[in-house]
């Protein structure tokens, strides 16, 4: 329990450990440890780059996906409207057709009808005025009578 | 106990408390501890030369497991230090001396894990027959320490205020600066220098002198009978993971209190 010539030394032994410490182990460490710091931290520093960036490209893409589905259905939007005037057009078109048939069918029956009349009527005449001929052959001159006959003829 | 080499529990134990002191002068105090300054020294060129060679190959990239280790205490360190430390650059001396510290009474308070007995019997191979081997269950070891951190304390209370700076401080802090006041002032601050530094010591060598004492108290029951050798083991077992804790959180405080003491040193009352 006696202080002696041991503390002394004792004393200039953790002199020199802390010398040794100071020079040679301390500083090594801290350079590989800060090192490492600054690498972790620059990569963490990165991710946040990197996530920020996903984040923006991502509400890009969001963005054009709305637009590109907007304008589709304009165009859809469009489209119906496109062809339902176009079934208008047509059905207004097909009425109007059908209706100039239908006219050009009844002017040419009518045509028919006039014609066949004519037909009719120029037949009635000569039978009538065959018919006459022979009740008359026997009391009447053709030839005197023909202007009567032309206008009895005129007269059906 | 070595068996037959004792003739009673008195003798093994004196045996075994006494040094091997070299005198190298003709007064008391001319001697050297050969154990504890040879222990102290190898402990000491073993631990940081270890961690020197880990940290020579430091990588910053992944770290081994070695190097990892020597990083996680190194950081510990450093953290106590950033936390009390703040008047500086603590890598210039406060942090690695307190890794130093922390390192070297860790190991040497390790020491006492070791069956004295067993050294005492591989020593006396080599004609070492008087050998303590926990060099801080020597005083002179602790108050190496603690001294060390007192010059180091006036040294940079001395730096960091100048001698002026310091002396006005001795003499106005902490009750103030009235010249009526300057002797109890004075008398303040010796006692704390001396109290701080008497308890930085004393701490840890009753720690580790009370442990070691404990262990030669179990291994003289071991030499009773059997069941005294059982007993004997089952407690010292239980003293030795004990101990452990005792080791590590002295070798904690003492470095703690190194870097309080050299902090304070440094602030302005």
């Amino acid at each position: 329990m006696n202080i002696t010539l041991t503390l002394i030394a004792q004393a200039l032994v953790f002199a020199a450990f802390i010398w040794f410490t100071a020079k040679f182990v301390w500083p090594y460490v801290l350079r590989a440890i800060e090192t490492r710091q600054k690498t972790i931290a620059d990569g963490l520093a990165a991710a946040e780059q990197g996530h920020r960036s996903l984040e923006l490209s991502t509400r890009q893409a969001d963005e054009a996906i709305k637009e590109a589905r907007n304008r589709a259905a304009e165009i859809l939007g469009q489209a119906e409207k496109r062809s339902a005037q176009l079934i208008e057009e047509a059905k207004v078109a097909a009425k109007e057709e059908g209706s100039r048939e239908k006219a050009t069918a009844k002017a040419e029956i009518e045509q028919e009808v006039a014609r066949a009349r004519e037909l009719l009527r120029e037949h009635v005449a000569e039978l009538a005025v065959a018919g006459a001929e022979k009740i008359l052959r026997r009391e009447v001159d053709a030839r005197a009578h023909a202007q009567l006959l032309e206008e009895i003829k005129r007269q059906f | 106990m070595a068996a037959g080499t004792y003739n009673n529990p008195g003798e093994y134990i004196e045996h075994h408390l006494t040094f091997f002191a070299k005198p190298v002068g003709e007064d008391g105090f001319w001697t050297l501890n050969v154990d504890s300054l040879a222990t102290s020294i190898i402990l000491g060129v073993i631990g940081l030369g270890s961690i020197w060679w880990v940290v020579r190959g430091a990588t910053s990239g992944v770290p081994n497991r070695r190097q990892a280790f020597v990083e996680l205490l190194i950081e510990f360190v450093d953290d106590q230090a950033k936390g009390i430390f703040y008047q500086g650059d603590r890598s210039k001396f406060i942090a690695p001396a307190a890794l130093t510290v922390f390192v070297w009474v860790v190991l040497m308070n390790a020491m006492d894990l070791l069956p004295i007995d067993m050294i005492t019997i591989v020593l006396g191979w080599f004609h070492l027959h008087e050998w303590r081997p926990v060099p801080t269950a020597d005083v002179n070891t602790t108050f190496a320490l603690s001294m060390s951190v007192f010059v180091l304390s006036i040294y940079f209370a001395i730096a960091v205020k100048g001698l002026g700076g310091w002396l006005h401080e001795m003499f106005c802090a902490p009750f103030g600066a009235s010249p009526l006041l300057w002797p109890a002032n004075l008398l303040f601050n010796l006692v704390e220098y001396v109290s701080k530094t008497l308890s930085h010591s004393l701490r840890l060598f009753g720690n580790m002198y009370a442990g070691e004492i404990l262990f030669l108290l179990l291994w003289l029951l071991a030499a009773t009978s059997p069941a005294g050798t059982l007993f004997a083991i089952l407690l010292g077992l239980g003293w030795a993971i004990f101990h452990i804790l005792i080791v590590l959180l002295q070798a904690y405080i003492f470095m703690m209190l190194t870097i309080v003491y050299i902090s304070m040193a440094h602030e302005h009352h």
